[in-house]
C-alpha cells in the first residue's frame, strides 16, 4: 500500500513521526503518530520515599515541572491523609498561578501565536517570535521577556528553585515568604494582569478582526466533537490547583464530575503495539477507535477543554472574556448559547490559543488575589502527617491537561506502585485524530495537496501545545516535519521540509 | 569556521526532560551573546535543524556541542555517535548525560517490568498484554519504533567526551560563565581547562556554600522531613537529622534547596575528586552518627527507607556498579554497526 512518511527529522530524534497510508483509490487509508520513546517513571519510582515524588516526577518534564511537583505533592497529602494549612495551599496555588502566566505566555508569543499574528500563510521564517515584535512593535519581546522573568522569580521565591521547584512535602511547604517578597509578588501580579489585557486586546484586533481568520478557526478542518474534561472548584469555575474534574459530552450535556481519588471510574487508557505512549479515553463511554463524537470516548484535556468543562470563570475580568468568548464562537456555530453554560460549547480546536488567553489572564487575577490574600505570609505553612500513610491521588490542571498521580505505599511511605496519567498523553487520541483530517482534507484520489500539508499538520498540532517532554521530549509547539511522498511503487516523488534547513 | 567566519556551535537532547533547555534560554540576553559569536547549526528547541545536514558536515567542524539527556534507546545512541563525530569540543551537559540522573534509576528494573508497571497499569485497558513492538506489522504495512535498551548509559559510557557540565539542570548563571569562558577562549584571551575536566560548577561541596550554621554533627537519628514540625531555618539540615546529601555532593547552584528548607539531593553530582557518589555520601553518614552499639547505629540507619534511592539519587548510572565503561562503550559499538547493516 502506498504510503507517505512524515517524519520530524527527528526519525533519529526521538519527538515524534507520522506514517500515512493511502487506498488504492488514492485516499487516506490511515494514518499513525507514534511516540518513540519511554523512560519508566512509574516504575523506577517504586522503592521511593513518597516525600521525594514532587522533586522526583517534576524530571519527567522541564517544560511543566512546576505541574508534576504539585501533582506529586497533592498526592502524597493524599497518601498520609493530611491536609495542608490554608496558607500552604494558598502559596502552591500562587506559584502554579504564576507559572501558567508564564507558560501560556510562551505558548502564545513564541509557539502558537505567530500563525495568527503573522497569518498562517506568511514564510515560515516570519512566523516566530521575531517576527511577531517585527510586526507589533520591539515592546511586545520586552515585555514577553519580563512576564516571563517576573513568572520565574515567583516561582523561585517559593519553590526555592526556577527550574524543578523543590518546597513541596507531605503536609505543605518547607518554606513560607516574608512581607517584602509578597509586595515585590503583588507588584509582579498587577502588572501580569495588565499584560494579560493587552494580550487579548491583541488577539482581538489582529484575529478577530480578520474575517480569514475567523473563518479559519470555525472551518471544519480543525473541528472534533469530542469530550472534554477540566478541574472546577466548587462553583464549577476553572481552577489549575484543585476541585473536581468536570466531563462534558460533545453535544454539551455535564455528565458529571469525579473528585481526584475516583479517576480510575473516569479515565481508562488503550495501549497499541506501535507506540510506547497510550490512549487514554472515558471508561463509561469505551474505546472506540479514533473517532469523534459521543459513543467515543475520546476526549480532549486543554484549555479549550477547561473552558467547555466549567460554568465560568473565578475571577471579573477573566469572566468578561469567558462570555465573549462563547457569544461570539456558539453563535457563529449557529448554537444556542445560554449564560447557564448547559449547552455552550466550542469544538474549533484553534479556539484553544484564544481559550488560552483567557486563561492568562485569569491566572493572573489569581496571582493578585493570592498575592493580596492576609494568610499569606503567615508560617503555618506545614501540618506534620499523623495518620500512616497508605494511598492517595493527586490531580491539577497542567497548562497541557490533567495531570493525575496515583500512589501506593507501604506504612512507612515508601512506594509500592505509581499510576502516571501526564498532561499531554490525554490529548494523544485527538492530536492523532486531528492528524488524520488534515491528511484526508490534502489528500484525495490520488491529488497530494503538497503545498500547506506541513503548514496545516503544525497548526494541528500546536493548538493542542503538544509537550512530549512528558512522554518523550520536545519541547512545545516545536514539530520539524519532514515529508516524503512516494507513489505506489515505492517511488520518491517529493521531499517537502520545514523546521528542518 | 562557517562561511561567516564563526564557529559552529551545536546543543541537543537524548532521553531529557527539556529542564536543561528551560534553563540554557533563561541565561536571557546571553543568548544573544551566544548568537553572536557562534553559527548555531543545530539545536532542535530554538532553530530549523536537519539531521542530513550535520551528516554531510566534516567530522569535527562543529566546534562546541552541548549535549544532554541519557542514552536510553537507539536513537539516542545514534546522534551520541553521530555528534561525537561532528564535533570538536563535546560536553555532557547536565546530570542526564553526566551520570544518568533520576532517569538512571531505571536501571534497577529490567525492561520487562519497566514494560509492564507502563501497559498494565491500574488504568490500563490491556486483556491481550500488549507492549510496543519494534517491528509491527500494521493492516497497511511496516511501522517502526526504536530499540529500548536494557539499561540508560551515561554519554560517557557510549562516545568519550571532553567536558563535564553537572546540574539538574546546570544553574543559568553557571551556563552564562561557561560560555563567556568559551567565547574568550576561541578569542585566544582565555585558556579552557584540560580535557575530561568539569565545568560550569564549583571545585567543593554544597555544604561549602550553604549559609547554613554547622556545628559539631552528631545524629541519633534520621527524620523524613514531613515529620518535623519546625525546621530551623539557621541550623544545618544534616543536623536536624534531614538527610542532605550537600556534604558529597558537587558545589555550583549555590546551595538553592537548603536554602529553601529542602535538603540537597544531589544534583550536581560528586564533589571534586569523588569516584563514587554513594561511598562518599555513606562515609559521611557514617561520620555524623552518634551511636557505638551496634544495634543503635541500626535503628539509626532504619530512619533512611531507600537507601539506594538515597545514595545513588542522580548517579546510578555513573556509579561503580557500572564499572565497565568500556565493554559498554564496545557492545554498543557492535549493536549500532548491526543496526546500521
Amino acid at each position: 500500500m502506498p504510503r507517505i512518511s512524515i517524519d520530524p527529522i527527528t526519525r533519529l530524534e526521538g519527538h515524534g513521526k507520522i506514517e500515512i497510508f493511502l487506498d488504492e483509490v488514492g485516499n487516506v487509508a490511515n494514518t499513525y503518530f507514534q511516540i518513540p520513546e519511554l523512560r519508566g517513571f512509574e516504575r523506577f519510582c517504586v522503592g521511593r520515599p513518597v516525600e521525594e515524588m514532587p522533586v522526583i516526577t517534576n524530571r519527567i518534564c522541564g517544560v511543566c515541572p512546576e505541574a508534576h511537583h504539585m501533582a506529586a505533592a497533592k498526592a502524597a497529602d493524599a497518601v498520609y491523609h493530611v491536609d495542608p494549612p490554608p496558607a500552604a495551599k494558598k502559596l502552591r496555588e500562587l506559584l502554579y498561578s504564576a507559572f501558567y502566566v508564564t507558560d501560556h505566555t510562551t505558548h502564545f508569543y513564541a509557539l502558537g501565536g505567530p500563525d495568527f499574528v503573522m497569518g498562517p500563510d506568511a514564510p515560515v521564517a516570519d512566523r516566530n517570535i521575531l517576527g511577531v515584535i517585527h510586526k507589533v512593535g520591539l515592546e511586545v519581546g520586552s515585555q514577553v521577556i519580563q512576564a516571563r522573568k517576573y513568572g520565574h522569580t515567583v516561582i523561585e521565591m517559593i519553590g526555592g528553585r526556577k527550574v524543578h521547584p523543590c518546597t513541596s512535602i507531605p503536609g505543605g511547604l518547607t518554606k513560607g515568604i516574608t512581607r517584602e517578597q509578597r509586595d515585590d509578588i503583588e507588584k509582579m501580579g498587577r502588572w501580569a494582569v495588565e499584560f494579560a489585557q493587552f494580550s487579548l486586546k491583541l488577539f482581538n484586533d489582529i484575529v478577530l478582526g480578520n474575517k480569514a481568520y475567523v473563518d479559519m478557526i470555525l472551518g471544519d478542518i480543525y473541528t472534533h466533537r469530542t469530550y472534554y474534561i477540566g478541574m472546577v472548584d466548587a462553583n464549577n469555575c476553572v481552577n489549575f490547583y484543585d476541585g473536581k474534574i468536570s466531563v462534558v459530552a460533545p453535544d454539551g450535556e455535564h455528565i458529571g464530575k469525579y473528585a481526584p481519588h475516583e479517576y480510575t471510574e473516569w479515565i481508562a487508557e488503550h495501549v497499541e503495539p506501535w507506540t510506547y505512549l497510550k490512549f487514554p479515553y472515558l471508561k463509561k463511554v469505551g474505546w472506540k477507535g479514533f473517532v469523534d463524537g459521543k459513543d467515543s470516548g475520546v476526549y480532549c484535556a486543554t484549555p479549550l477543554a477547561r473552558l467547555n468543562a466549567a460554568d465560568r470563570m473565578a475571577t471579573p475580568r477573566a469572566q468578561e472574556e469567558y462570555e465573549r468568548f462563547y457569544a461570539t464562537l456558539v453563535q457563529a456555530e449557529g448554537e444556542r448559547y445560554t449564560s447557564t453554560g448547559t449547552t455552550k460549547i466550542v469544538h474549533h480546536r484553534l479556539a484553544t490559543h484564544w481559550a488560552r488567553l483567557v486563561e492568562l489572564l485569569y491566572a493572573a487575577e489569581r496571582w493578585v488575589e493570592l498575592a493580596t490574600d492576609p494568610e499569606i505570609t503567615s508560617d503555618q505553612f506545614h501540618t506534620v502527617p499523623s495518620e500512616k500513610p497508605t494511598e492517595g491521588v493527586g490531580v491539577v490542571e497542567a497548562p497541557r491537561g490533567t495531570l493525575t498521580h496515583h500512589y501506593w505505599t507501604d506504612e512507612r511511605g515508601v512506594l509500592t506502585r505509581v499510576n502516571l496519567i501526564v498532561g499531554t498523553t490525554n490529548n494523544y487520541a485527538p492530536i492523532s485524530m486531528s492528524i488524520k483530517k488534515a491528511a484526508q482534507s490534502l489528500i484525495k484520489e490520488g491529488t497530494i495537496v503538497t503545498e500547506g500539508l506541513l503548514n496545516r499538520i503544525e497548526m494541528a498540532f500546536r493548538a493542542y501545545d503538544p509537550c512530549f517532554g512528558c512522554a518523550t521530549h520536545s519541547l512545545p509547539g516545536q514539530m520539524p516535519l519532514e515529508v516524503t511522498i512516494r507513489n505506489a511503487q515505492g517511488a520518491l516523488i517529493e521531499v517537502l521540509r520545514q523546521y528542518c534547513d | 569556521m562557517s562561511v561567516n567566519g564563526k564557529p559552529k556551535f551545536a546543543m541537543y537532547w537524548a532521553a531529557a526532560c527539556g529542564g536543561c533547555e528551560i534553563a540554557v534560554l533563561n541565561i536571557h540576553e546571553k543568548i544573544l551573546d551566544v548568537d553572536a559569536n557562534f553559527d548555531i547549526v543545530f539545536w532542535p528547541v530554538v532553530m530549523d535543524a536537519k539531521y542530513k545536514d550535520i551528516e554531510a558536515m566534516p567530522d569535527g567542524s562543529i566546534t562546541l556541542t552541548l549535549f544532554n539527556g541519557g542514552i536510553r534507546n537507539q536513537e539516542n545512541a545514534e546522534m551520541a555517535h553521530l555528534l561525537r563525530r561532528k564535533s570538536h569540543i563535546l560536553v555532557a551537559f547536565g546530570s542526564c548525560a553526566c551520570e544518568g540522573c533520576i532517569p538512571g534509576l531505571a536501571n534497577l528494573s529490567t525492561p520487562d517490568s519497566i514494560f509492564d508497571a507502563a501497559f498494565d497499569s491500574i488504568t490500563t485497558v490491556n486483556p491481550q498484554h500488549i507492549r510496543p513492538q519494534y517491528t509491527w506489522n500494521a493492516p497497511e504495512g511496516e511501522l517502526r519504533i526504536p530499540e529500548f535498551y536494557p539499561v540508560l548509559r551515561t554519554l560517557e559510557q557510549v562516545v568519550p567526551v571532553d567536558y563535564y557540565m553537572p546540574g539538574c539542570p546546570p544553574e543559568s548563571h553557571q551556563i552564562g560563565a561557561v560560555i563567556d569562558l568559551v567565547i574568550q577562549a576561541l578569542q585566544g584571551k582565555a585558556t579552557l581547562p584540560p580535557p575530561g575536566s568539569v565545568i560550569g560548577a564549583g571545585g567543593s561541596t554544597v555544604c561549602d556554600e550553604c549559609p547554613r550554621t554547622r556545628n559539631v554533627k552528631a545524629i541519633q537519628r534520621f527524620v523524613r522531613i514531613q515529620d518535623l514540625s519546625h525546621i530551623d531555618p539557621d541550623l544545618c539540615l544534616l543536623e536536624q537529622g534531614i538527610p542532605c546529601n550537600g556534604p558529597a555532593t558537587r558545589s555550583g547552584c549555590g546551595a538553592l534547596c537548603p536554602l529553601a528548607g529542602a535538603q540537597c539531593i544531589g544534583c550536581y553530582g560528586p564533589a571534586e575528586g569523588v569516584i563514587d557518589y554513594a561511598a562518599r555520601l555513606i562515609s559521611a553518614f557514617a561520620s555524623v552518627i552518634d551511636g557505638k552499639d551496634p544495634d543503635e547505629i541500626e535503628r539509626i540507619l532504619d530512619g533512611l527507607p531507600d537507601p539506594v534511592g538515597q545514595f545513588y539519587r542522580f548517579n546510578l548510572a555513573n556509579s561503580l556498579l557500572r564499572a565497565g565503561k568500556a565493554a559498554h562503550r564496545l557492545e554498543e559499538e557492535e549493536h549500532h554497526a548491526a543496526y546500521q547493516h
